[in-house]
C-alpha cells in the first residue's frame, strides 16, 4: 500500500508539472517543498493539484478521498507543505478509512 | 468549450422549474444529468438521472466520480434544488433552519465544489445558482428562506473570484414568486404583497429564468461573472 500511494502522488506531481508547464529544472524529491516560499505550486496549481491527486487516488485504488477536510486544515505542519508530509499524511488517512 | 455535445448537470429535475429546464436542454440536443430525492419519470437516452440528497456529502462525491468517469467533463452546472418555507420568525423551528440550509447552502456548495474540480481540468465551466426576490426585498414571513438564499449569493460572488482564472464562471439568477410547488402554501395575499413591491407586478415564468439561464451560459458570456441577476425590476 505504502509503495503504491508513494507512486501515485510522484506520478501525479510528474504528469501536474507537466500539463502545467512548471520549470522542469526544479529537482522535484520528497522535500520538495509544495506551496510557500520557494515552492513549486502557486497557490491556485496547489488547490488543482490536491483535486487531480483525488482522482487519481479514487481510480487507482477505488476508494473516496477528501484531502483538504478539517484535519488536514488543523494540521501544526500542512500535509500540503511538501511531497514527504502528503504522502505520509494520504497513508494515515487510509489506514483511517481502513 | 469544444464542438461536443454540452453536458448539463441540474439538481432538482424531478418537477417545476428544473424539469423545465431539463427538457429544454434535452430538446436542443444536449446531454443533460439530474437528480432529486426521489425518482423521476423523465425519460430520455441523454438524460441520466441520480436519487440523492444534495446535502450529502457522500452521495454527491459518488454521483460526481460517476458522472466523471463515465461522461468526464461538465460543462453547466445549474444549483436549481431549493427548499422555501413562510412563517414568523418567533414560530420557526430550528429543523426548518436546517432543512432550508442543508438544501439551499450546502446542496449549492457542494455540487458547485465538486463540479469546479471537474470543469477546472478542461478550464471551462459555467456555474448558475438560485437566489431569490426575498433577499433584496426582505421579506417578512421569509428571514430563514432570505437568509439561506444570501448565503447563496455570498457563495456566488466569492467562488466566481476563486475560480475565474480556471475558466469558470458563477453567477445567480434571482427569480420571482414562480407558480411552482415552492409557493403553493404561501397565502395569496402575501404573495400579491410580494409582486407590489416588483416594478413588473407579475408572477414569473419558467421562460422569465430559462432566459437568464440562457444568458449566462452562452459562450459570449465569458466575460461575465459574480453577478446576480434578480427578475421583475427587483434590485
Amino acid at each position: 500500500m505504502n509503495k503504491s500511494v508513494k507512486n501515485i502522488i510522484n506520478q501525479t506531481l510528474t504528469n501536474f508539472i507537466e500539463e502545467e508547464n512548471i520549470d522542469n529544472s526544479i529537482d522535484v524529491n520528497e522535500s520538495t517543498r509544495l506551496f510557500g516560499s520557494d515552492a513549486l505550486f502557486s497557490s491556485i496549481q496547489l488547490v488543482s493539484f490536491i483535486t487531480e491527486l483525488e482522482e487519481n487516488l479514487e481510480d487507482e485504488l477505488d476508494i473516496e478521498i477528501t484531502l483538504a477536510d478539517e484535519k488536514a486544515m488543523s494540521m501544526r505542519t500542512s500535509p500540503f507543505s511538501s511531497v514527504k508530509y502528503l504522502i505520509s499524511y494520504v497513508e494515515e488517512k487510509l489506514k483511517e478509512n481502513g | 468549450m469544444d464542438s461536443l455535445r454540452r453536458v448539463i448537470l441540474i439538481t432538482g429535475t424531478r418537477k417545476g422549474i428544473g424539469r423545465y429546464l431539463a427538457e429544454h436542454f434535452l430538446n436542443l440536443g444536449d446531454v443533460v444529468i439530474g437528480c432529486s430525492r426521489s425518482e423521476t419519470d423523465l425519460e430520455s437516452d441523454s438524460y441520466t438521472h441520480f436519487c440523492l440528497d444534495v446535502s450529502d456529502e457522500k452521495a454527491v462525491k459518488k454521483m460526481i466520480s460517476s458522472v466523471r468517469k463515465s461522461i468526464g467533463y461538465v460543462d453547466i452546472l445549474i444549483n436549481n434544488a431549493g427548499v422555501a418555507s413562510m412563517n414568523h420568525y418567533l414560530l420557526t423551528p430550528k429543523s426548518t433552519v436546517e432543512k432550508l440550509f442543508n438544501t439551499n447552502v450546502i446542496g449549492t456548495f457542494l455540487f458547485s465544489r465538486e463540479l469546479a474540480k471537474l470543469m477546472s481540468k478542461k478550464r471551462y465551466g459555467r456555474i448558475i445558482n438560485f437566489s431569490t426576490v426575498a433577499v433584496p426585498l426582505n421579506l417578512e414571513g421569509e428571514a430563514v428562506y432570505a437568509a439561506s438564499k444570501s448565503a447563496v449569493v455570498s457563495l456566488t460572488k466569492i467562488l466566481s473570484k476563486e475560480v475565474g482564472s480556471l475558466g469558470i464562471t458563477v453567477n445567480a439568477v434571482g427569480p420571482t414568486p414562480v407558480l411552482t410547488d415552492l409557493i403553493k402554501t404561501v397565502p395569496k395575499n402575501k404573495i400579491q404583497e410580494l409582486l407590489d413591491q416588483q416594478a413588473i407586478e407579475r408572477l414569473g415564468t419558467f421562460e422569465d429564468v430559462l432566459n437568464v439561464v440562457e444568458f449566462f451560459i452562452k459562450p459570449e458570456s465569458s466575460f461575465i461573472t459574480g453577478q446576480v441577476v434578480y427578475l421583475g425590476g427587483v434590485s
